[in-house]
């Protein structure tokens, strides 16, 4: 299965910017969380090791198999879903997880590698027209995409429903859409969002009014922001140095080792830290890029991109919030976030980069 | 399928990844921007913010809205209370902050723990409440050694105080913090928080939502040693809607005195409008002490008092109407013919039906008599017999037309609807036929049938005002608290007697027999000039204990319950009331002087008490003149 001259090509680049970013995340947490939750750090740390091995498996496997089954491995994610409606542990009026005795999965995540599959067969599976897509070549996708969607916007999981909606459309503009189709779509989508802002919870339309008007309810849901704003800010260039940062410790967020793990870390490293981590990310956005761009076929190239544009969303809706320039929106931010489930979609996806990436030459 | 070398390298596509970087590289370049921005450019700003360290959250709470009598006297208040409350994230030194807190505030550190613990899940930096009414000294002692302990705050909130105490402590009632399972009732966008106050008892728990006002919250900056530096954002409280009730001061007030000391209750309604005038039940309880953290000894104490000192026997007490009954009787017996102004009927000492003797409260009997002085000397021979006559299910219909059997919708809670016995009521609930002795008890108001204080002054003054049935009012208007018209309360018809006009001044007439002709069970009453119109009643505890009015010689508990019902003046009601004494024995002796002192309280003292009884007319209108009564 594996092929010593695969190996040769091994991407070490890409990987050490992985464990590099992993490293990064498990301090972070560790310095977030080391006072008065010594537990977390620990399963952030059993996490990575087993999200690595996740990763090692990932670059083994001839990612042809991954197209031989596509769609099965769509349906499967699909099948966790429903499993969720079904036998789901609420937290928080939220029901996202799957109990599996010794830890939890969030089958939510899962679903953002099993879309990009499978949206990837059906566009190499066919000639592409060559005037873009129009709107019945949509339909397909559009129900791929549609199914786990609508499931995880149900449990809710506003925060992954948007990644996977971002996901769909860069994959789609990527393959390219009729010019008139899309023209048409995004009219229909702006003409859209007033009946969308009726579906959303008063804590999701909180969120987005606090956003727009940041004075207007600093108490309630504009807090977050503003403790994150104060830690970032108060970093300076140099930072105040690892684990004597005040803000991120003194729990200022609910979600300070997890979505707001990013202004722990500004506060303890500063601005230089801050751009190391952007610029390893950035790294890992290109690499993924660089592999789609080297892939030796259609459907590879749809997988790098599709991954890459999982991890590029992530970390722009993520960093954007923790900075205060796009609403608060529970996404994750990849491998540095605590987060079993994430981590193991996130290394997986690594590693398939890495995969398509070694096999360029494999004809 | 698109086999593994079907498919060629993808040139179209791939021409699109360097857009694609382009798009990457921007959205990098703004964050970086921006984080150079936070970072650098307002570094000063965020590193102050940060080094004070800096805002704390404290909710404000909302004064509730005042509750005033009608004539605009208030009753429940709001006044300052000192609060002690704690941001753990502040605390320095635990063990000296634990120490100072149990040398100067008395608070034991295994209940700070247990604080801290319940409140898990706050936002970080939010004070959390430790103590309340806080002594002057203990607050006074706080602030001189607040900068030994830091992350302890003191604070003004507004706190619940009632005026007159026991007086309204059934009516008005009294706050406590919100327990689990009201919280996890409540609805979320009503926003109550643990160890908010919400109305538990009375109108503070049925007015809950009008007057409880919104919550604010004040953010507040401090140092690093957590003390307040400048408040930075306030979001005033809105207090809640005041009431103005229908509550007469005076009147609840001489109801209260009038009945202190005993156990029972006291409902006065204004006949024209069903307002309710006053309403006390007795034993009462402190809601001062109630609503500011009760003991739990001092809880116990009061929740296992024989005496149900909990209960508002205003509305909740049940009790036989006994002879307070029998005017309802003879309206209804009117009504239907089976007797007749001019209808006499010998009744003796006894009255013997199915060999058992029924005997009358007076020994030697009352000879032969007429409806009018059957009422006015409470005859008990009599109504046998009528009774027999109509029948219990006539009897029954009667008494529902007078409200019985019903709540009266008054709006407090767990009121209850008392009981009008039937042949069908017995079998359902006992599975037993009905036997006509037992229709014999009805027709004197006692056996089965059960009255609540407020069902019976309802139905007395719809006998007052010539047949309109009212709800009983309590809350007049509620100002509201977004500064709106106020909600103003009108009189509601429950509904209207099922007794002729003539037929309801008959009785009206008989009762004001009662106060002011010889030989009527409340003839004492004719001195007080109040032109008093009503009937006595004794409901009977047991059987077993021979009748006699030596009441002293009865032990307490045996003693039977004290009844007054009736109205004033006479001839333009203006105020209808029931009393009842529990355990007071005749109700003439123990009932009717709480009746009288309510309604002197609220007619004031008459110009000129007239010296006996007054000539009326024969047939007079709710306002007509008096007539001679007519004795047998």
């Amino acid at each position: 299965m594996i092929d010593r001259r695969v190996l040769t090509h091994f991407d070490w680049p890409t990987f050490f910017v992985v464990l590099l970013l992993a490293a990064v995340g498990f301090a972070s947490v560790y310095s977030a969380t080391y006072t008065h939750m010594q537990t977390i750090y620990r399963k952030d740390f059993y996490w990575i090791l087993i999200g690595l091995g996740c990763l090692l498996a990932a670059v083994i496997i001839n990612y042809s198999l991954l197209e031989r089954f596509g769609y099965a491995l769509w349906g499967s994610s699909v099948g966790l879903l429903v499993m969720v409606v079904l036998l789901g542990r609420s937290t928080a009026g939220a029901k996202r997880w799957l109990s599996l005795g010794f830890f939890s999965l969030q089958p939510s995540e899962l679903a953002k590698l099993a879309l990009v599959v499978a949206l990837a067969k059906y566009y190499s599976d066919r000639p592409l027209p060559a005037r873009g897509l129009a709107l019945r070549d949509l339909a397909v996708p559009g129900l791929l995409l549609l199914v786990p969607f609508l499931f995880i916007v149900k449990q809710p999981d506003l925060g992954t429903a948007i990644i996977l909606w971002l996901i769909f459309w860069t994959m789609a503009i990527v393959v390219r859409i009729n010019k008139v189709t899309l023209t048409g779509l995004v009219i229909t989508f702006a003409g859209m969002i007033p009946v969308g802002w009726r579906f959303l919870k008063p804590y999701q339309k909180a969120r987005l009014l606090s956003f727009l008007y940041p004075g207007r309810d600093t108490l309630g849901s504009g807090y977050h922001v503003m403790q994150s704003k104060i830690a970032i800010g108060s970093g300076g260039l140099a930072g105040k140095g690892f684990m004597h940062g005040t803000q991120g410790k003194l729990m200022f967020l609910p979600e300070h080792h997890t979505d707001f793990i990013f202004a722990v870390l500004a506060e303890e490293w500063g601005l230089a830290g801050s751009f190391v981590v952007l610029g390893l990310f950035m790294a890992l956005i290109f690499s993924g890029l660089n592999a789609a761009n080297n892939a030796k076929d259609r459907f590879g190239f749809l997988v790098a991109l599709g991954i890459t544009s999982m991890f590029f969303w992530h970390v722009t809706i993520n960093l954007g919030m923790v900075c205060g320039v796009l609403p608060v929106v529970g996404v994750p931010l990849p491998f540095i976030s605590y987060g079993g489930s994430f981590l193991i979609t996130c290394m997986i996806g690594a590693g398939l980069l890495i995969n398509i990436m070694m096999r360029r030459y494999m004809f | 399928m698109s086999g593994y070398f079907g498919d060629k390298e993808p040139v179209d596509l791939k021409r699109r990844v360097f857009a694609a970087m382009i798009i990457v590289g921007a959205a990098f370049f703004i964050l970086a921007v921006r984080l150079w921005l936070l970072q650098v450019k307002d570094y000063d700003r965020y590193a102050e913010l940060a080094q004070n360290n800096s805002i704390r959250l404290l909710r404000s709470t909302a004064p509730r809205g005042v509750i005033y009598s009608s004539g605009g006297f208030k009753i429940a208040d709001n006044r300052p209370g000192y609060e002690l409350y704690l941001v753990p994230e502040d605390v320095k030194d635990w063990d000296q902050t634990r120490q100072m807190l149990k040398r100067l505030v008395n608070i034991e550190p295994v209940d700070i723990d247990e604080k801290i613990k319940k409140a898990k899940g706050r936002p970080p930096f939010q004070a959390i409440k430790l103590k309340e009414e806080l002594t002057w000294e203990e607050t006074v002692k706080v602030e001189t050694y607040k900068f030994e302990m830091p992350g302890v705050i003191l604070e003004v909130s507004p706190k619940r105080l009632y005026i007159y105490g026991e007086a309204f402590a059934h009516l008005v009632g009294y706050l406590g913090e919100i327990n689990d399972k009201e919280l996890s009732e409540s609805k979320p966008e009503d926003r109550y928080n643990l160890g908010d106050y919400i109305g538990k008892y009375g109108l503070e728990k049925s007015l809950e939502t009008a007057i409880r006002g919104i919550d604010g919250g004040k953010e507040i900056e401090v140092d690093a040693l957590g003390r307040k530096i400048k408040l930075v954002n306030w979001l005033a409280p809105r207090p809640g809607g005041d009431v103005r009730l229908t509550i007469d001061l005076e009147t609840q007030m001489a109801a209260w005195e009038a009945l202190r000391g005993s156990v029972g209750a006291v409902v006065a309604i204004e006949p024209s409008s069903g307002r309710v005038l006053a309403m006390v039940s007795t034993p009462g309880f402190d809601p001062n002490q109630l609503s500011t953290g009760i003991s739990t000894e001092d809880w116990a104490a009061l929740i296992g008092n024989p005496l149900n000192i909990m209960n508002n026997r205003a509305i909740q007490g049940l009790y036989p109407p006994a002879s307070t009954f029998k005017p309802l009787h003879a309206a209804a017996a009117l009504e239907e013919g089976e007797v007749t102004p001019q209808t006499r009927i010998y009744s003796g000492p006894a009255f013997r039906y199915a060999n058992r003797s029924y005997r009358d409260w007076k020994p030697e009997g009352h000879g032969i008599i007429g409806v009018h002085r059957a009422i006015v000397e409470s005859s008990d021979t009599f109504f046998y017999q009528v009774g027999l006559k109509l029948g219990v299910d006539r009897l029954a219909m009667y008494a529902k037309g007078f409200g019985f059997g019903t709540r009266t919708g008054i709006g407090l809670a767990n009121e209850k609807s008392g009981l009008v016995p039937s042949p069908e009521w017995k079998q359902k609930t006992y599975g037993k036929r009905w036997y006509e002795g037992e229709t014999i008890s009805v027709s004197v108001g006692q056996g089965y049938m059960l009255v609540t204080p407020l069902q019976l002054a309802s139905a007395y003054a719809a006998i007052a005002n010539g047949g309109t049935l009212y709800q009983p009012q309590l809350v007049e208007e509620i100002t509201r608290q977004d500064g709106g018209p106020a909600q103003v309360f009108t009189p509601v018809a429950a509904g209207a007697l099922p007794i002729s006009f003539e037929n309801l001044a008959y009785v009206r007439e008989a009762l004001f027999g009662v106060v002011h002709e010889d030989g009527g069970t409340a003839h004492f009453l004719a001195a007080s000039g109040l032109k008093i119109a009503g009937k006595t009643g004794t409901a009977q505890v047991t059987k077993l204990i021979e009748r006699t009015k030596d009441v002293k010689s009865i032990q307490y508990k045996f003693r039977d319950h004290a009844w007054f019902a009736g109205f004033a003046p006479y001839d333009d009601p203006r105020i209808a009331v029931a009393v009842i004494v529990e355990h007071g024995g005749f109700g003439a002796s123990a009932a009717a002087p709480v009746a009288r002192a309510v309604i002197k309280a609220y007619l004031g003292e008459p110009p000129a008490a007239p010296q006996g009884p007054v000539p009326q007319e024969a047939t007079p209108g709710p306002a007509g003149d008096e007539k001679q009564p007519i004795s047998d």
